[in-house]
């Protein structure tokens, strides 16, 4: 616990000890890392599996972009809302894709998140297929100073990141996070208890894709251009996400930290590499699946009974008095 | 009015290339409850080998696939066998992540080994002869393509239901553990449904190679198209399939004539509203 | 007994951490007819799934002809000679009658059972034999259980439960019908929670009680109150 907090005043002080480009990475990280932890609730706790949540990442950015522009809303503003339209959106989204169930229901977000690139191709206002940048003048009106906006670009990447860990672990803890469990030890057993197993998906998938709308916003803030391809591509925002949380360990919730760390140390030291790069990120994500399919921190928690975040239940078995 | 009959007829024969996208994919659902979502750039692996084959022994695609097909079938026994055996079973995350994994390794390594740019196979004269049918002309390639796609899954259907393999790919599909105790191993018959697969996605790769341009990224779309077909067709049903893919040619093809931009866009369309009213697909056999 | 064509010594069977059965020892002969009783969740139906293959065990916990086999998948015991009529009859939905029965001879050995047996056996199976096969009636089902397992000529047969769900009419006649199905030297095991049944066409009778071996002898030997004693686990 303590730890923790040094730990978050520290890295809360990044901006006057790190360099601009350890600076932009960091809050890279911390990005990503909300993006773990969020696919890891859908997929990990919920059984979701969806390789289509840049939808929302790309939605998300857009959103800065237009409501921003054309709505002349402060840009943090218009990420916030931009979180609400996507959780708004989600719910017929979901009512038509949750007529699909497993690998099928994945390549079903993945047709939704190519509806979103198409269409938002087709808006000229926004670049149409080539894309816009952001106008200097709301660009200005985040700070002052260069070193201000990329502070503030880092403090909200940071602030995401707490936030979002945060929530999942407290709806992890709740009865809803319990409900999901549930679900996912068993939904047979789950029914029968007279958990609304819908419903709770449905609110994960709604709550995840507002969230992940607005680490978008925030993304395509530090990136200052959009463009469909970017916006909405499945390398980008699914791929390395889902090999975060594969090989980090999932469900758990310190997979997605552990696996947010390797996957950058590997990009920094491997990245020059590109395709070979991938090929490897995929090939670990393989062997990790078939031989240690809980991944990273499953291993080391196995071996070291150790748990950062307190969420399993011990059964304690009190021998018979004679 | 001519232009937009020729627009659904082109659509029509559209819909058999993307019911050869789809028919492998339908197969091994089928058999082994296995969504492969590398499966569409295995039709590109396909596409590439055809391109390497014509260059290095100087053949026409077509004959090339005289290698490609038992090239990639060897490639499917020895990837289910080798692999995706493993991935079975209950829980639905290793099939999904490992075929994804998968996905990104065949993309990448492809883009090593050729590249980014853009290649195209080459048929010659079949390309672009045409034949005049009322007032329309229709392209040879396209008829082909649509016969070959009927041929395909009429044999298909055949393998399944007259002959002994097809006989075991049943079982095996029914009851693992049962169709075990008939002497059948299944491990080497998930290892032949994928080989028949793969066979079936060399000759779609090998005609989708021959129509446009293809390069390592686009495999992503075909699996799309392949499972759009499948699913607006109807699941455990393939000549449903067949009339999935023609309804999605058709959906293109009419959205293409409206604006070009907004060809595959109309596809999907047409799927989530087929996905909206009828969930289960046009004509299914089984239940999601 | 002088070289036992079926031989369990010490058989534990798992199920994940949970142990089902508890150092078989098992003899049985060639030719004879066993039965083996017991209440649900004596372990019975894992027993047949460790013979037969489908539960995995020790290579040498089970020996057939000699061979240790207990390592084998169920297709390459299938290949050995044995073959299993499962419990619940567990047709294919997507075959016919008839596609039912031929996969049974897969294997290919050669002996007395092929189709036209089959159907001269049950000839009510021949008149539907191009249906599919879960849409016939519970005993019908049963004759086509037991039929593919026939096609396969083995030497030794596994009944599990094959009264299960039927009405007695139906199991009289089956049970009628049962010495003539093995008879030519085949030998078998009977599963069944009848013991009347069971015992009636059988030589000798192993009772299961809690995944162990609570009583075994011949049939003419053993009392009644001896078996109810050893089912249930009471002390006689």
């Amino acid at each position: 616990m303590i730890i923790a907090a040094l730990a978050l005043i520290v890295l809360a002080a990044a901006p006057w000890w790190a360099g601009r480009a350890d600076l932009r990475l960091l809050g890279e990280i911390f990005l990503y890392l909300s993006l773990a932890c969020l696919w890891n609730l859908m997929a990990g706790y919920a059984g979701l599996v969806s390789v289509g949540q840049q939808a929302f990442v790309g939605f998300g950015g857009y959103m800065l972009f237009a409501l921003s522009i054309f709505g002349g809303l402060h840009p943090i503003v218009a990420i916030l809302l931009a979180g609400v339209l996507a959780g708004l959106m989600s719910v017929p989204i979901a009512a038509l894709i949750f007529r699909l169930k497993g690998a099928y229901f994945a390549i079903g977000t993945w047709v939704v998140a190519e509806v979103f690139r198409l269409t938002f191709a087709q808006i000229s206002a926004l670049g149409g297929g080539s894309g816009t940048s952001l106008p200097v003048d709301i660009v200005r009106s985040l700070a002052d100073s260069r070193s201000g906006r990329e502070a503030l670009s880092y403090w909200l990447a940071l602030g995401a990141a707490v936030t979002v860990i945060t929530c999942v672990y407290l709806f992890l803890r709740s009865r809803r996070g319990l409900a999901l469990t549930a679900i996912r030890d068993s939904e047979v057993a789950a029914n029968g208890l007279g958990i609304d197993i819908w419903r709770t998906k449905l609110e994960v998938y709604v709550v995840t894709s507002a969230f992940t709308a607005v680490i978008g916003g925030l993304l395509f803030l530090q990136k200052l251009r959009i463009s469909p391809d970017a916006a909405f591509s499945v390398n980008d925002w699914t791929a390395f996400v889902i090999f975060i949380v594969v090989i980090g360990g999932i469900g758990t919730l310190e997979g997605p930290i552990i696996g947010t760390i390797l996957f950058f140390l590997l990009r920094e030291t491997l990245a020059d590499f590109g395709t070979i790069y991938l090929m490897v990120l995929g090939a670990v994500a393989i062997v990790v699946m078939l031989k240690a399919p809980k991944g990273v921190w499953g291993l080391v928690r196995d071996r070291y009974d150790l748990e950062l975040f307190p969420l399993s239940y011990r059964v304690n078995i009190k021998p018979k008095g004679d | 009015m001519i232009e937009w009959i020729n627009a659904i007829v082109q659509g029509i024969l559209l819909g058999g290339l993307y019911a050869l996208f789809a028919a492998g994919l339908s197969l091994i659902f089928g058999v082994m409850r296995l969504v492969n979502i590398a499966h569409g750039d295995l039709i590109i692996l396909a596409a590439y080998l055809g391109l390497s084959t014509t260059i290095l022994l100087g053949v026409h695609p077509f004959v090339a696939l005289l290698i490609v097909m038992p090239a990639m079938a060897g490639i499917g026994y020895i990837l289910q066998r080798g692999l995706l055996n493993q991935t079975l079973g209950s829980d639905i995350l290793p099939p999904l992540l490992v075929t994804f994994g998968l996905s990104v390794i065949v993309q990448n390594a492809l883009l090593e080994g050729y590249t980014a740019d853009p290649q195209k196979l080459n048929a010659g004269a079949v390309e672009t002869a045409s034949i005049a049918v009322g007032g329309l002309s229709l392209g040879v390639l396209p008829l082909l393509t649509f016969g070959i796609a009927i041929v395909v899954i009429a044999g298909l259907q055949w393998i399944f239901y007259s002959t002994a393999l097809g006989c075991g790919f049943r079982a095996v599909s029914d009851n693992q553990d049962i169709a075990q105790l008939m002497g059948l191993n299944k491990a080497h018959i998930y290892g032949l449904a994928m080989a028949l697969a793969l066979a079936v996605t060399a000759i779609a790769g090998i005609l989708l190679g021959v129509r446009t341009s293809f390069d390592p990224a686009i495999g992503g779309g075909r699996l799309i198209f392949g499972f759009e077909a499948v699913i607006i067709g109807g699941l455990g049903n393939i000549w449903g399939t067949l009339a999935g893919g023609v309804i999605l040619g058709v959906a293109q093809t009419i959205g293409a004539k409206i604006d070009p931009g907004w060809q595959v866009l109309a596809g999907h369309i047409a799927f989530l509203v087929v996905l909206a009213v009828r969930p289960n697909g046009m004509f299914p056999r089984v239940e999601h | 007994m002088s070289d036992p064509l079926l031989k369990l010594s010490g058989l534990d069977a798992h199920y994940g951490d949970f142990q089902a059965l508890f150092g078989l020892d098992m003899d049985i002969a060639a030719g004879e007819v066993i039965a083996i009783i017991g209440a649900n969740g004596a372990g019975k139906t894992t027993l047949m799934r460790s013979i037969s293959g489908l539960l995995r065990n020790e290579a040498a916990q089970v020996t057939f002809k000699g061979q240790a086999i207990g390592e084998l998948r169920a297709d390459q015991v299938a290949y050995a000679g044995i073959a299993l009529v499962p419990e619940g009859r567990q047709l294919f939905p997507s075959l016919s009658v008839e596609e039912n029965l031929r996969l049974g001879s897969t294997v290919g050995r050669p002996g007395p059972w092929s189709l036209d047996a089959v159907y001269d056996l049950f000839p009510i199976l021949k008149e539907r034999r191009s249906q599919a096969s879960t849409s016939l009636s519970g005993g019908q089902q049963q004759m086509v259980a037991i039929g593919r397992a026939l096609m396969s000529n083995p030497e030794l047969i596994l009944f599990d439960e094959i009264s299960l769900g039927l009405a007695p009419v139906i199991i009289k006649s089956i049970y009628d019908a049962l010495p003539s199905i093995i008879s030519g030297g085949m030998t078998a095991l009977i599963v069944e929670q009848d013991i009347t049944k069971a015992l009636a066409v059988s030589s000798r009778v192993y009772c299961l009680q809690e995944g162990r071996v609570s009583l075994t002898g011949r049939v003419e030997d053993i009392t009644r109150d001896q078996i109810t004693a050893a089912y249930f686990g009471v002390d006689a």
